[in-house]
């Protein structure tokens, strides 16, 4: 039984997959609470797919298709972000306009340069188990950075994130906040993107802020709690990945909508259902049925 | 037009804000604001009226600094702390963040950590039990009545001690009951020598509880007590509709003219 259980751990690309994973979906929790809640729930998949027409240009070109996409990723966020601070253009609209018309340069490339397409599949689908040391390194020191970024930066970020029109007026610079947000956003897709895979990213970003917001009501646990789901998330699907023989991308986000599956029922128990009202509606509400009865 | 000064100047509370001669626009629009002249003393207490488009919002922006003039000046006392207290219909209610939390966003320290130092969370405990709501500081801000939510910014605008507290539209979407004690709760603000300026559409709420009235349609049409401003000609030419003004209890009280039939045949 023991020897089943510690099996994964005796291949080295297994046991940096699985400091990957967690990392990764740590990493992707605590972003992802500042993506869904600033209603950007669409940023880590159409960042991934700005990411493609980066890393096909630099293919085509002959140079590195991870520098490439890095610098293509930034670049994508910032005029996602640069274009949805503009109130006439909602933020999925910015992601839809920017992020398609790269992946479509990414497609005309592909066309052009047929030699591009190995490389390209790499770097969109990843490659999951061939991870390296250099890889853990990768993902540990843009966790690292995110995470001293998120704690120095926390008080303006949320306020920046609940009321960016108000936030700005009390001092704080709430468009640099925006560009910082998506460099680290960046950042943590496309080190988590090489070796994790596109789905995972997207599922990443918002199922762990997604379960636990409906878990609390505070924005210091919802941090918390998301980071930890996520990082629980990743590291129990790679495991359960290895042992099933299942897709890793798709072994953790099916435990991350299993987390789901049992907080939404809970947090419905706990009478958690009238999130999206507002207490006052909510009691009218209560008061019609009751007047009905 | 601005509001009424008395001449002997050496008197006076100082100044805090002085608009002179502003215009505003966005961008290559119409004018929102025009050649509006507004001073705003320690101790002022101001309502802006006037129909919706008049410009009320942009004065509270030009008085923030958020909104830059294209002719005009504005003078600001240097050390002028402001409080802001925005629509509450522009809050996202379903936002995760309790009341405690909501306050403490906007304290302006260089405190790098994330959680409250013990005299931030004495000093916004301080404020939610002055203004009544120190009991909730754990809720969630959805699960507050209408007057709750309304306190919570509020004391967030309060946190950095303001001489200035402007506010707009607190009165908007609230009931009678709501109403009266968010002015209340202003009114005993202003006596504890705070100045404020805010904006509302609730003329009979502004005539019973503020001092002083200025009503905008792009321009200043009328500034001074209610009795000076709420007068039919003054509020017919800020609308630009007919209104009576019944005087009940020594106040003037704003009602509908009503619709005259005959007038139309």
């Amino acid at each position: 039984m023991w020897h089943t259980l510690a099996e994964p751990f005796q291949f080295a690309f297994l046991r940096h997959a699985l400091v990957v994973c967690t990392v990764a979906g740590a990493l992707c929790g605590m972003l992802g609470v500042y993506v869904t809640l600033r209603g950007m729930s669409y940023i880590g998949h159409g960042l991934s797919h700005a990411i493609f027409g980066g890393a096909a240009m630099c293919a085509a070109l002959g140079i590195n298709v991870f520098a490439g996409a890095v610098i293509w990723g930034l670049a994508s966020g910032l005029g996602v972000s640069r274009i949805s601070r503009r109130r006439i253009i909602a933020p999925d609209a910015a992601i839809g306009v920017i992020t398609t018309a790269s992946f479509a340069f990414g497609i005309a490339l592909l066309g052009l340069y047929s030699r591009v397409k190995r490389s390209i599949e790499a770097t969109v689908f990843g490659s999951v188990l061939g991870v390296s040391r250099g890889d853990v390194w990768l993902i540990v020191g843009v966790a690292v950075v995110t995470t001293v970024v998120i704690v120095l930066c926390y008080r303006r970020m949320l306020f920046a994130t609940f009321d960016p029109e108000v936030a700005d007026v009390f001092g704080v610079r709430t468009a640099r906040l925006d560009a910082l947000l998506m460099l680290l956003l960046s950042g943590a897709i496309l080190s988590s993107m090489k070796v994790l895979g596109v789905t995972l990213i997207a599922a990443a970003l918002v199922i762990p802020p997604t379960v636990a917001r409906l878990l609390t009501n505070s924005f210091a646990r919802l941090l918390v709690l998301s980071t930890a789901i996520g990082g629980v998330a990743g590291l129990v699907g790679m495991y359960l990945s290895y042992h099933l023989d299942i897709s890793s991308g798709a072994c953790i986000v099916l435990v991350n909508f299993a987390v789901f599956s049992v907080a939404y029922p809970l947090a419905s128990w706990r009478g958690r259902s009238v999130v999206g009202e507002r207490p006052a509606m909510a009691e009218q509400v209560r008061a019609d049925r009751a007047r009905a009865q | 037009m601005s509001l009424p000064e008395p001449a002997d100047v050496a008197t006076l509370p100082a100044s805090l804000i002085n608009l002179d001669s502003v215009t505003c626009r966005y961008g290559s629009g119409p004018n929102v604001l025009e050649d509006i002249s507004v001073l705003v003393r320690s101790g002022t207490f101001i309502g802006l009226v006037g129909p919706s488009g008049s410009g009320k919002t942009t004065l509270l922006q030009a008085l923030l600094g958020v909104v830059r003039p294209v002719s005009g000046s504005v003078e600001r006392r240097r050390d002028l702390r402001i409080g802001y207290v925005p629509q509450v219909e522009t809050i996202n209610w379903n936002f995760p963040v309790t009341v405690f939390e909501a306050v403490l966003m906007a304290a302006r320290s260089t405190r790098r950590r994330p959680w409250a130092s013990p005299a931030e969370r004495h000093r916004v405990a301080e404020i939610l039990d002055q203004l009544g709501i120190g009991e909730l500081s754990d809720r969630h801000i959805r699960q507050l009545s209408g007057g709750q939510q309304q306190r919570v910014f509020i004391a967030r605008a309060l946190l950095s001690s303001p001489d200035l507290l402007l506010l707009d539209e607190p009165t908007s979407g609230v009931d009678v009951r709501t109403r009266h004690e968010i002015l209340h709760l202003l009114g005993d603000l202003h006596a504890d020598g705070l100045a404020i300026v805010l904006t509302t559409h609730d003329l009979n709420g502004i005539a019973a509880h503020l001092p002083h009235v200025i009503c905008l349609h792009t321009r200043i049409m009328g500034a001074g007590s209610p009795h000076e401003v709420l007068t039919p000609e003054i509020l017919e030419r800020t609308y630009g509709a007919p209104m009576d003004v019944l005087l009940h209890a020594g106040m003037p009280f704003v009602v509908d003219r009503p619709h005259d039939r005959s007038a139309t045949r």
